[in-house]
């Protein structure tokens, strides 16, 4: 299933809801498209609530630390929430589960928004 | 399918790597592999055929991406051939090194590597050809460096 997105806002953090697949072509570029439009509203809190991605592959990893490269150099801020088990291995061996903040909590991931 | 071979010669497009997982998926499955073993070769398949078609051939309407699969008593042996201009494993940044985290491309080998018992790459003058491996009843099945 290629990636759907919903965007919602809670206590002015953008809560991107992610189902489906991200990888090469259609879902990352969904994803890529979605976070351009944040940043161009000046929305810089980003939630990427991963719960409901059942596959990532290596260019969907990419995508995700492309998004975290963007926002981060525009003054914001991005996390991940909810990982699946697959998307938490991949994380790990790719080394990248240190370098972005994961949280399993949504009220407490929205707390840590500065 | 012990004993068996399937062969596939497909276009260098996208619908191909779709294509390539899926079919490593019920191959592999039913090769009787668990699920997350099932799960990292149809990954492996995927990204090698990612770079078959981005990175060898181009996407060039001319040149094709062979699959193969092939089970036998001890091992899933799935070859991926493109007709590029070749692989130099060596020029591969390591995705691991600290300067290299934050770049958004250059783990597709890793991964395969990761997820897979043995990984042959080999490139001739007619292009780039990946064996990938997976024991049957090997100690490392379900994977290497996924468990860690």
């Amino acid at each position: 299933m290629n990636l759907k997105i919903n965007t919602r806002q809670v206590d002015g953090v953008n809560i991107v809801d992610c189902n489906g697949r991200i990888t090469l072509g259609e879902g990352s570029v969904v994803l890529r498209d979605q976070i351009k439009d944040l940043l161009a509203k000046g929305q810089k809190k980003i939630l990427l609530n991963l719960g409901d991605v059942n596959y990532i592959d290596s260019s969907g990893i990419g995508e995700l630390v492309s998004a975290y490269t963007t926002v981060r150099n525009q003054g914001g801020e991005l996390k991940l929430l909810n990982l699946t088990k697959k998307v938490h291995d991949l994380l790990q061996i790719t080394k990248l589960y240190t370098v972005f903040d994961v949280k399993d909590d949504e009220a407490t991931a929205i707390k840590a928004f500065r | 399918m012990s004993g068996d071979r399937l062969s596939y010669k497909w276009d260098s497009t996208l619908e191909t790597v779709d294509n390539a997982e899926q079919t490593a998926n019920r191959v592999a499955s039913e090769s009787g592999f668990a699920e997350d073993e099932v799960m990292q070769i149809s990954m492996a398949v995927r990204e090698a055929t990612v770079n078959a078609v981005l990175h060898g051939n181009a996407y060039d309407p001319e040149k094709k991406v062979e699959l193969e699969f092939e089970r036998t008593d001890q091992d899933l042996v799935i070859t991926i051939r493109d007709q590029g201009k070749g692989l130099d494993e060596k020029k591969i940044p390591d995705p691991l090194a600290p300067e290299n985290l934050l770049k958004t491309s250059g783990r597709g080998i890793f991964l395969i590597r990761s997820f897979m018992d043995d990984v042959k790459i080999s490139t001739t003058q007619t292009g780039t050809e990946v064996k990938l491996i997976k024991h049957v009843h090997g100690e490392t099945a379900g994977g290497k460096e996924a468990s860690q």
